[in-house]
């Protein structure tokens, strides 16, 4: 018999009730049913056979999808850092091991503190525990500086998974997206460390040896950062060609736009995430953007703003989530094009916020509802309407 | 020309085991059993004690509320069993078969209504709302028989009428007496005995899977409003009726398909409702392997045993692997090339001609419902699926009804209950939900 399987044997009776690791059983059946399918078999009176696919899967492709925006934003810490620093910028390996050991603190903290969460909710509840938070978890640490406190990300993501997902019933009964309640949380308790010119976006330290030490005077601005300054006269090429392929400061994960591509051609070809959200996100957002440059009111070209920013990763990691999107096909364009426009609408006419792509999916979290009541409801009607007329 | 109506929503599941179109002969049971629970909404009252001589056709147990629909026995005999569950629920009543098959004689040339109560036909029907056995009372706005069953490995009845042609007319014909009749007939049914049926109107529905069911049908026909009945009723029962009008005895009869991937040699059966499934799948299959055996088809038939009988309602009988063995490991990282999907994270979409062996296991755990637009795909009616199934979740009735209960049956939700990766026990839902509104609205 398997070994693996032999060890969980084992310990079964250990966590069912009365054992002496109950408190643990939430535990054990999450490792379990990652490391075996479930055995449990159709009961009677369903159908008997089911499709192969189950919510771990979706989500570990979600997972996949992220992988290149992550590796990329680690080694583009490395990057920026010896960017500022005067070091060298051809080092690859030194590059990126700075950044993985820049970035890996903050994924344990979103883990250990959400993952704790939702493994104590669901011992409480008697459940099993939702695969939703493995895709949040990454996503948390893709959308803070590098320079963020882990002290402050632990706060934010206990906020978030407690009080924007466990307290409407966990995964799947959210109202919001608890990535961006993170984000959110920590903009607006701690917007210094989120925000601005000064020394948020390039990690300034040496790490375990690697790495460059940065000097006080030096700062680096997001391109975004740079549109807001009074004088700004539109992107150079360079800073285009560096914004698609990420080596400009930012966010983590949110920096190049080719590797969100790639996470995004992965989701759209697997079916994963919808293509009716990501499409309308980029129209909207572009179909604004032109507005807003034709009326004089932004110097920014209407495509440089679907590159700069969080709004390619909002398009097609946040937007897209299933749960806090609109449900109905039709419902699906309309949400997909207002983000795009609240997103640039924020960041051309609101001097206060740079950066409007979180804001946008947000207060679009909140209407998706009502999106999709509009869509229910003419069919309602179209039912009611049938009966009055028989 | 009868209308065609092209379904695009759907979904074919290609299992192994197809039954091949030969029939096998299956020896008579030596015990008939008919099960109170095969006719939904029913509250049963035997009216037989255990010892009685009964021929057939004769009344084994009626409905409480309607007493003059009958439930009959399918063979002649002496009741050996009249068998009873918690709460003296009435599981089934037993006939141990004579094989005289002695048959009560009924009088044809009354009223088609009063022949079909009488005769035990009435009860095979049901209707929508609920999915229940009409109630006699009514007057349905039409009549539905939909010719073919979409279900993977499900009896094709096609060639179960040949040879029947004359008496499926008959059927029809004093079906029409009571309502309108309502012929569905697939794309791929040539048999003119359905495309040339007359009495009725044919319509042509062509696509994938659920386009056989009756509830799909009806909904791009003539869809059933608040206040409205109709009456659905299964082609072979429509046999039944014309056979009964010939001969004035009722002939349970029927050839079902016995399919699946463990069954050695899938072929047709001819047996009479209620028989035992051990003589049906004798020789047929390994009774040490840890198979589950399905009264029905695999996506809305009940699991039941080799020690069990075949469904008064049932046209198929399954037998696939039951898989609680299996020990998969890391199934969300591992291709899994033998296991078919809708979603293009595994490899089916790429062999679109692929038969597969699939087993019982539910392949996760239950979820909430994240991803949205799964049902829709496999739901070729005007309703929002999902939103009905969160209003029968949240027991919301009027809700319920502004979405369109009254119009489904639990297994229009059976393909959706398929592809759900939350594993949601949709049919079981929306039976609960159906079962509610009646309630509320007797």
């Amino acid at each position: 018999m398997n070994p693996i399987k032999k060890f969980f044997d084992n310990i079964h009776p250990l966590v069912e009730e009365g054992g002496k690791l109950h408190c643990l059983r939430s535990v054990v059946d999450g490792f379990e049913t990652f490391a075996f399918v479930p055995n449990t078999t159709s009961k009677r009176g369903g159908v008997n056979i089911h499709d192969a696919v189950d919510s771990k899967r979706l989500i570990f492709f979600v997972i996949i999808a992220l992988m290149p925006a992550l590796l990329f934003g680690m080694y583009n810490v490395g990057y920026q850092n010896a960017f500022i620093g005067g070091g060298d910028i051809t080092d690859f390996w030194s590059l990126f091991g700075y950044g993985f050991l820049a970035v890996l603190p903050k994924i344990l903290v979103s883990y250990i503190v959400g993952l704790g969460i939702e493994f104590t909710v669901a011992q409480w509840k008697g459940e099993e525990i939702h695969e939703g938070f493995l895709v949040t978890g990454m996503i948390i640490p893709m959308i803070v500086p590098v320079t963020l406190p882990l002290w402050m990300l632990a706060i934010a993501t206990a906020f978030s998974v407690i009080f924007a997902k466990e307290i409407f019933g966990g995964t799947g009964m959210n109202i919001f997206n608890p990535a961006l309640i993170t984000r959110a949380f920590l903009f607006f308790s701690y917007p210094s460390a989120m925000t601005g010119d000064n020394h948020v976006w390039v990690n300034s330290d040496k790490i375990l040896g690697l790495g460059y030490e940065c000097s006080d005077g030096l700062s680096a601005a997001t391109p975004l950062g740079q549109a807001a300054v009074e004088g700004f006269s539109g992107f150079d090429s360079a800073t285009v060609s560096d914004a698609i392929i990420g080596l400009i400061p930012g966010s983590i994960g949110e920096t190049s736009v080719i590797a969100i591509a790639l996470g995004g051609i992965l989701l759209l070809c697997t079916g994963v995430a919808s293509w009716k959200v990501m499409l309308s996100v980029f129209v909207g957002g572009a179909c604004t953007g032109y507005l807003m440059q034709a009326a004089g009111l932004t110097e920014i070209e209407w495509w440089h703003q679907l590159i700069v920013g969080g709004f390619c990763f909002g398009a097609v990691f946040m937007a897209t989530d299933p749960v806090t999107a609109a449900r109905t096909e039709c419902g699906k364009y309309i949400y997909g094009l207002l983000i795009g426009f609240i997103a640039v609408l924020v960041r051309v006419l609101n001097p206060g916020y740079p950066e409007g792509m979180m804001l946008a999916i947000l207060l679009l979290n909140l209407f998706a509802p009502l999106i999709d009541y509009c869509f229910v409801q003419s069919n309602i009607n179209k039912r009611a309407k049938r009966a009055l007329k028989k | 020309m009868a209308k065609v109506i092209k379904l695009r929503k759907g979904l074919d599941v290609k299992l192994k085991g197809t039954a091949a179109l030969e029939t096998l002969p299956v020896k008579m049971s030596e015990e008939y059993a008919l099960c109170p629970d095969d006719f939904c909404g029913v509250k049963p009252k035997p009216v037989v004690k255990e010892g009685d001589e009964v021929k057939v056709g004769d009344a084994l147990f009626v409905d409480k509320l309607h007493p003059e629909v009958k439930f009959v026995s399918p063979v002649s005999g002496i009741v050996s069993q009249i068998e009873r569950g918690d709460r003296r629920k009435l599981l089934s009543i037993r006939v141990k078969s004579d094989g005289k098959q002695t048959a009560h004689k009924f009088e044809v040339k009354g009223d088609v209504k009063s022949l079909m109560l009488e005769s035990g036909l009435f009860g095979m029907m049901l209707q929508r709302p609920y999915a229940v056995v009409p109630n006699p009372e009514d007057k349905p706005k039409g009549l539905f028989v939909s010719a073919f069953n979409s279900m993977p490995l499900a009896q094709n009845f096609e060639y179960v009428l040949q040879g029947q042609e004359a008496e499926f007319q008959a059927g029809l014909t004093a079906l029409s007496k009571l309502a309108p009749v309502y012929l569905g007939v697939s794309g791929k049914q040539t048999a003119k005995a359905l495309l040339e049926a007359k009495d009725c109107v044919v319509n042509v529905f062509d696509g994938p899977a659920p386009a056989g069911n009756v509830g799909v049908q009806i909904n791009h026909i003539d869809p059933v409003n608040k206040g409205e009945v109709v009456w659905t009723i299964a082609p072979e029962v429509v046999i039944m009726l014309g056979r009964l009008l010939k001969s004035g005895v009722v002939d349970f009869s029927r050839k079902i398909a016995v399919a699946g991937s463990e069954v050695k040699a899938p072929r047709y059966a001819q047996v009479i409702i209620g028989a035992k499934l051990s003589d049906i799948l004798e020789g047929q299959i390994d009774k040490t392997a840890n198979n589950r055996i399905i009264d029905g088809n695999v996506m809305t038939g009940l699991k039941s045993s080799f020690d069990g009988f075949l469904g008064a309602q049932s046209t198929e009988v399954n037998v696939i692997p039951e898989g609680d063995d299996a020990d998969e490991m890391l199934g969300w990282i591992m291709p899994r090339f033998n296991q078919f999907s809708t979603s293009r994270t595994y490899f089916s979409w790429l062999m679109p001609k692929k038969e597969y062996r699939l087993d019982a296991r539910v392949k996760g755990g239950e979820r909430h419902m994240i991803f949205s637009g799964e049902y829709d795909k496999v739901f070729p009616m005007d309703i929002y699926a999902g939103y009905l199934i969160k209003a029968i979740i949240a027991g919301d009735i009027d809700r319920q009804e502004a979405l369109g209960i009254y119009e489904v049956a639990p297994e229009d939700f059976a393909l959706a209950e398929f592809v759900c990766s939350s594993k949601l026990e949709l049919q079981r839902i929306v039976r609960q939900g159906l079962d509610t509104l009646r309630k509320e609205n007797m």
